[in-house]
C-alpha cells in the first residue's frame, strides 16, 4: 500500500496517558458494540487538561475530529492497557500518530486492532509543529512534511502489514496462522 | 538466560530465546475484568463465531472489580455480559460480586453508597485477588487485560497486561505472539529501615530510570534484599513495573514465594503443581544496578507522573486536601496495618478514604485486635472514611458516584500507583503517590509528611 495521509495536526506533549486519551468514566462503553464505538470517538483525548490544551481534539457535540494526524512527544499512551485508547482515537478519525516514543501496550494495541499507525519520530516534532498546522505523512518515504520542514520517521517495519490488514486477526488469517472465518 | 527469558522459552517449547525474538507462547492463565472483559468477549465472538468455545475453561479467570459498586447502568450491564458469558461457557473461575444470579443491586440512597452486599464468591481487586485465590504460580505465563497484571511477577512468573484484541485471540487459541524483552536487573542489598516500605523502593527506582525507563523491558529483582522482602512488598514492587513502562517485573523463587502459593492453591483448590525458574549463572542485562535498601527514605512521586520523585521530608510545604489508601498496590492488609500504626489514637486533619483491595482485607482488619479494639475501629476512630466494598474505587476515577473520587480540583496523597492528570477524577486535580506510612502521616498533618517521626 502506498499512501500519504495529510491534514491538520493536533499536537500534544510528554506522557499523554490513557486516562487523558479516554478517561476512565467512559470505559463502560464497549468498543465492539457499534453505537458505543462511535461514542468512544466523541470522547477521544477529552481527558487533556483545558489549561494546557484549550483546543479540543473533538469538538463538543461532534463524533469526528478535524485532525487525522496526532503529533506527540515521549511515552504516548502510557498508563493502562485499555484498548479503548487507540480505538477512541481511531473512531474519532485519527489515522496516524507520530510520537517520539510510545508506551508498550498502547503501541501493541494499535497493531492488534489495526486502528491507526504508530509512527516514531526522530526529532522532537511537538516543539516544531502547532495544532492546526497542515502536515503530510508519507508512508513510502517514511517522512513527515510540516511547515517547519521535512523530517524522517522510523520505518514501521513488520508492524505495517498487520495494520494494513486491519489488525492481528485479519493478518493471522491472511498468513494462515488461524483458519479463515466462516461467514 | 534471565528469569523472563527462561519462562518464555519454556512456554514457547524452545531451549533458548534471546531479546528481540518474536515467539508464540502458550498462556497458562488469562485474566480479565468488567472493564475489558465485555470487549474481549466481543472480539472473541466476532472472530471465532457466536457459538465458539474458549480454548480452556480452567485457564480463564474473570474478576469484576473496577466499576461494581455504582448505580451506573452501563457499568452494571457490563457485569451482566460477563455473567452471561460465564454461564454459556461454563467457566469455573468467575468471582461475581453478588450472589443474585440476575445481578440485582440494592442502592442505599440515604447513605449515598451501596450497602455492603458482596456475595460469597466476590474476590476484590483482580491483581490482589488472583494471587489470593490461587491462580498465580511460579514459572507460568499470565496475561491479563489490565496493565497491572505485572504484579504477579512477584511469584516468579511472567505476567503482563494486554489489550482486548490480544485477549480475544488468546481466548480462542491459548496462544500469543510476543517479543522477548531485554532484562534490567535491580540487585537489592540490605533491609528496609523503619518507616520505609516496598512502595518506596519502586518509587525510588522509577525516579531513577524515569517514567519510560523500562519501556519494552523486563525488570528483574535479585540479591539478599529481594529475598528479605515479604511477598506483599514484592507485589507492590512488581505492580508498578508498568509505571516505568516495563513489560513485566519478576522475582526469583524462594520459600516465601512457595509458602504463599502453596497455601493459596490449597485453600482454593486450584492447580497446585508448578515448575519455578531458577537463576542462571549466565545472564545478560541491558542495565544492572545495585540498590542498598538500608539507604532508602520515604519517597513521593509528585504530580503529574510516577517518575517525578522527591523525598517526603523535602515536601512539607505541599498542602493537601485529601488522603487515600487502597488499590492493588496499596490496599493489602499489610498496607492498612502500616497505615493504622500511624493514625491510631490520632485524628486525621483532611478527608481520608480507605478502600481495602479485597473482602479478605476487610475481614483481617475487623479481626485484628489492637488494645482490645479492631484495627478497623481504630481507623474509623481516627476519622478515616472506610468502605467495606473492596474494589478499585477512586484509584481510577470511575463514574462520578465512585467512593473517594475527586469531583473537583484538589490535591491528594495516595497509596495507589498512578498520578497522571485526571487519574483519580477531576482532570485539574493533583495526586502525590506515596507509601501507606507516608499517606497516613500526611493525613494527620494536612501536608506531605515524613512518617518516621510518627513511628517510635
Ligand atoms: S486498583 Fe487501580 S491500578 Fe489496581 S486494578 Fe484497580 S484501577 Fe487498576
Amino acid at each position: 500500500m502506498s499512501k500519504v495521509i495529510s491534514g491538520p495536526a493536533y499536537v500534544v506533549q510528554n506522557n499523554i496517558d490513557t486516562d487523558q486519551i479516554i478517561p476512565a468514566q467512559y470505559l463502560t462503553l464497549v468498543p465492539t458494540i457499534p453505537e458505543e464505538y462511535e461514542k468512544l470517538g466523541s470522547y477521544a483525548l477529552i481527558g487533556l487538561p483545558e489549561s494546557l490544551y484549550p483546543i479540543r481534539y473533538v469538538e463538543e457535540g461532534q463524533t469526528k475530529t478535524k485532525y487525522p494526524i496526532v503529533i506527540a512527544a515521549r511515552n504516548f499512551g502510557c498508563g493502562s492497557s485499555r484498548e479503548h485508547a487507540p480505538i477512541a482515537m481511531g473512531a474519532a478519525g485519527c489515522q496516524v500518530v507520530v510520537a517520539e516514543s510510545y508506551a508498550r501496550i498502547y503501541f501493541r494495541n494499535c497493531i492488534a486492532t489495526g486502528e491507526l499507525y504508530p509512527y516514531e519520530a526522530t526529532v522532537a516534532l511537538s516543539d516544531k509543529v502547532k495544532t492546526g498546522d497542515h502536515v503530510e505523512v508519507d508512508f513510502d518515504k517514511d517522512e513527515i512534511r510540516t511547515p517547519a520542514g521535512t523530517f524522517k520517521l522510523k520505518p514501521l517495519g513488520e508492524v505495517k502489514p498487520v495494520i494494513d490488514a486491519g489488525g492481528i486477526f485479519d493478518f493471522a488469517r491472511q498468513s494462515g496462522l488461524i483458519p479463515a472465518q466462516e461467514k | 538466560m534471565t528469569l523472563t527469558e527462561k519462562v518464555l522459552a519454556r512456554a514457547a517449547g524452545k531451549k533458548y530465546v534471546q531479546p528481540g525474538d518474536n515467539i508464540w507462547v502458550n498462556a497458562d492463565v488469562l485474566l480479565t475484568h468488567d472493564v475489558c472483559g465485555p470487549g474481549t468477549i466481543g472480539v472473541f465472538k466476532r472472530e471465532f463465531g457466536k457459538t465458539a468455545k474458549v480454548w480452556d475453561k480452567n485457564k480463564i479467570v474473570i474478576i469484576p472489580d473496577h466499576y461494581i459498586f455504582t448505580a451506573d447502568s452501563l457499568s452494571n450491564r457490563n457485569v451482566d455480559i460477563l455473567r452471561d458469558f460465564v454461564r454459556e461457557q461454563g467457566l469455573p473461575y468467575f468471582y461475581d460480586v453478588i450472589d443474585d444470579p440476575n445481578g440485582h443491586w440494592i442502592f442505599d440512597k440515604s447513605k449515598g453508597q451501596l450497602a455492603k452486599q458482596y456475595g460469597s464468591h466476590f474476590a476484590g481487586v483482580c491483581h490482589t485477588a488472583i494471587a489470593a485465590k490461587g491462580h498465580t504460580r511460579p514459572g507460568e505465563i499470565l496475561f491479563g487485560t489490565d496493565s497491572h497484571t505485572c504484579m504477579a511477577g512477584a511469584f516468579n512468573q511472567f505476567a503482563t497486561g494486554i489489550g482486548n484484541t490480544d485477549a480475544g485471540f488468546i481466548m480462542g487459541t491459548g496462544k500469543l505472539l510476543i517479543k522477548v524483552p531485554e532484562t534490567m536487573r535491580f540487585y537489592l542489598e540490605g533491609a528496609l529501615p523503619k518507616g520505609v516500605m516496598g512502595k518506596d523502593i519502586i518509587l525510588h527506582i522509577i525516579g531513577e530510570i524515569g517514567f519510560d525507563g523500562a519501556t519494552y523491558r523486563a525488570m528483574q529483582y535479585e540479591g539478599p534484599g529481594a529475598y528479605n522482602l515479604p511477598m506483599d512488598d514484592r507485589m507492590t514492587v512488581t505492580n508498578m513495573a508498568i509505571e516505568a513502562g516495563g513489560k513485566n517485573g519478576i522475582f526469583p523463587y524462594d520459600e516465601k514465594c512457595a509458602a504463599y502459593v502453596n497455601e493459596r492453591t490449597k485453600l482454593n483448590g486450584t492447580k497446585s503443581d508448578y515448575q519455578p525458574v531458577e537463576l542462571d549463572q549466565d545472564q545478560k542485562f541491558i542495565y544492572d544496578k545495585v540498590i542498598d535498601l538500608s539507604k532508602l527514605e520515604p519517597t513521593v512521586a509528585q504530580h503529574p507522573d510516577p517518575g517525578n520523585r522527591a523525598l517526603a521530608k523535602t515536601l512539607d510545604k505541599v498542602k493537601l486536601d485529601r488522603a487515600y489508601i487502597g488499590s492493588c498496590t496499596g490496599g493489602k492488609t499489610s498496607d492498612f496495618l502500616a497505615f493504622a500504626q500511624i493514625v491510631k489514637g490520632h485524628t486525621v486533619k483532611i478527608d481520608t478514604f480507605g478502600v481495602p483491595a479485597t473482602p479478605e482485607v476487610v475481614f483481617d482488619l475487623k479481626n485484628t485486635q489492637w488494645d482490645g479494639k479492631s484495627v478497623w475501629d481504630h481507623l474509623v476512630g481516627a476519622g478515616v472514611t472506610m468502605t467495606e466494598n473492596a474494589s478499585c474505587a477512586a484509584c481510577l476515577g470511575g463514574p462520578v458516584d465512585t467512593f473517594g473520587r475527586m469531583n473537583k480540583p484538589m490535591s491528594c496523597i495516595s497509596a495507589t500507583n498512578r498520578n497522571f492528570p485526571g487519574r483519580m477524577g477531576h482532570k485539574e486535580s493533583r495526586v502525590y503517590l506515596a507509601s501507606p506510612y507516608t499517606v497516613a502521616a500526611s493525613a494527620l498533618t494536612g501536608h506531605i509528611t515524613d512518617p518516621r517521626e510518627y513511628l517510635s
